[in-house]
């Protein structure tokens, strides 16, 4: 990234060109636990958006004030800040949805991407670009995301958002509601997306 | 007793091969894909892995339920958790350091990745959302462990023996570690029928 970029650049940068999970393989730890359902992955969408554009921003705000030394550590705590606030919210207003999220909330603090955008882009960039770019990156994560539970849920439960949308013949395929399916439905993903990618490989990676 | 043995060994065996951290609850990939490489490293970085989550899943027991539960301050868990979790690390490796300089180089340097890996704080959360005791704590800790560093090495080992196999050019690299790592859990999940 250079000064010329501008903020509809770097925002689209994140979702297509840099896209963490396709291109760089970034953060998909906590990523596919919660495919199975759409409702589920979108409510993890939102807050992953939230906590990435909130770290990111305060990040570049405080980047002059914190030492080069403890950075990891400052960083990690403006992160946790903004992953209770999402999980506080959560338990609040959609008790039922933060249960069945369990964990993953929480996970979200060790996701490398939001780790990784502001290590790489929020230390040196102002803070409007820089809650641009998470935003950015969020979305780009959020699509593949949804994209993934979009296949699994109506092949695995036969149903969308929670409707039957599947006609009385199919039978559900238990295993891409078990953990394989996220797997092999990601590396089909990926392939795809590579092959289409691939005369201008160059160009993409980094 | 006897039953309480039985228990606490139902749960060890089911957090290494039917609840495998790494293959059904997708913790820690980012360091797996990145360090599947070689069986060495894989090896390391996994002993490194049991060690850590052995000894933080029961420090975060002790702090949840004598420190932060007591005084109500729930929902700093996340934080605490993080913390408890970096301060060991640092402490284990100042330890390793003096101890052994052989070990250190062998594990020491994976030390400052684990801080970030998902499934150290996994644990931790899981530990807590499913009311363990202190005993649990453990058993789950270092099953956990063992579980992630047996599926690392196993990657490992594979990917080595597919060195020479020619792989589709977009699949390469990410893409058909995943459909291993889908392969092995569905491998793993046939434990199942053992419990």
């Amino acid at each position: 990234m250079n000064g010329r970029d501008t903020g509809l650049q770097i925002f689209s940068a994140g979702i297509f060109k840099n896209n963490p999970i396709l291109v760089q393989i970034l953060g998909i730890c906590s990523t596919l636990a919660v495919t199975n359902s759409l409702r589920n992955t979108l409510v993890m969408s939102i807050a992953l958006i939230f906590v990435c554009a909130f770290s990111s921003g305060m990040v570049s705000l405080l980047r002059k004030l914190i030492p080069g030394r403890v950075r990891m550590m400052a960083e990690i705590m403006i992160i946790s800040t903004g992953v209770i606030l999402v999980d506080i919210l959560l338990q609040a207003k959609m008790p039922e949805i933060s249960k069945q999220l369990g964990p993953y909330v929480g996970l979200i603090i060790t996701n490398c991407i939001v780790m990784g955008r502001c290590e790489a882009f929020a230390l040196s960039n102002p803070p409007h670009l820089a809650a641009l770019d998470g935003i950015g990156s969020g979305i780009g994560y959020s699509l593949v995301l949804i994209a993934i539970a979009f296949i699994r849920e109506p092949l695995g439960s036969g149903t969308l958002w929670g409707f039957q949308i599947m006609p009385g013949w199919w039978q559900n395929w238990a295993i891409m509601v078990m953990a394989p399916g996220a797997f092999f439905v990601m590396a089909v993903l990926i392939w795809i997306i590579k092959s289409f990618h691939h005369g201008e490989e160059c160009a993409c990676s980094k | 007793m006897q039953q309480i043995n039985l228990e606490l060994f139902g749960l060890f065996f089911a957090s290494i091969f039917t609840g495998n951290i790494l293959l059904t609850n997708y913790l820690g990939m980012c360091s797996f894909l990145g360090a599947s490489r070689e069986v060495k490293t894989a090896f390391g970085l996994g002993l490194a892995v049991t060690l850590v989550m052995g000894i933080t899943t029961p420090l975060c027991w002790l702090v949840y339920y004598l420190i932060l539960k007591p005084y109500d301050l729930y929902y700093l868990r996340f934080i605490i958790f993080i913390i408890v979790i970096a301060a060991f690390v640092q402490v284990a490796e100042i330890c390793i350091e003096r101890i052994s300089e052989k070990l250190y180089h062998n594990l020491g340097i994976f030390l400052p990745l684990i801080t970030v890996n998902c499934a150290i704080l996994g644990a931790c959360l899981f530990m807590e959302i499913r009311h363990y005791n202190f005993a649990q704590s453990v058993v789950y800790g270092f099953g956990s462990g063992i579980g992630w560093m047996l599926a690392v090495i196993a990657m490992a080992g594979i990917r080595q023996k597919m060195a020479k196999s020619r792989v589709p050019q977009p699949l390469a690299g990410a893409g058909i570690v995943l459909i291993i790592a889908g392969i092995m859990a569905i491998a793993f999940t046939g434990f199942s029928g053992v419990l």
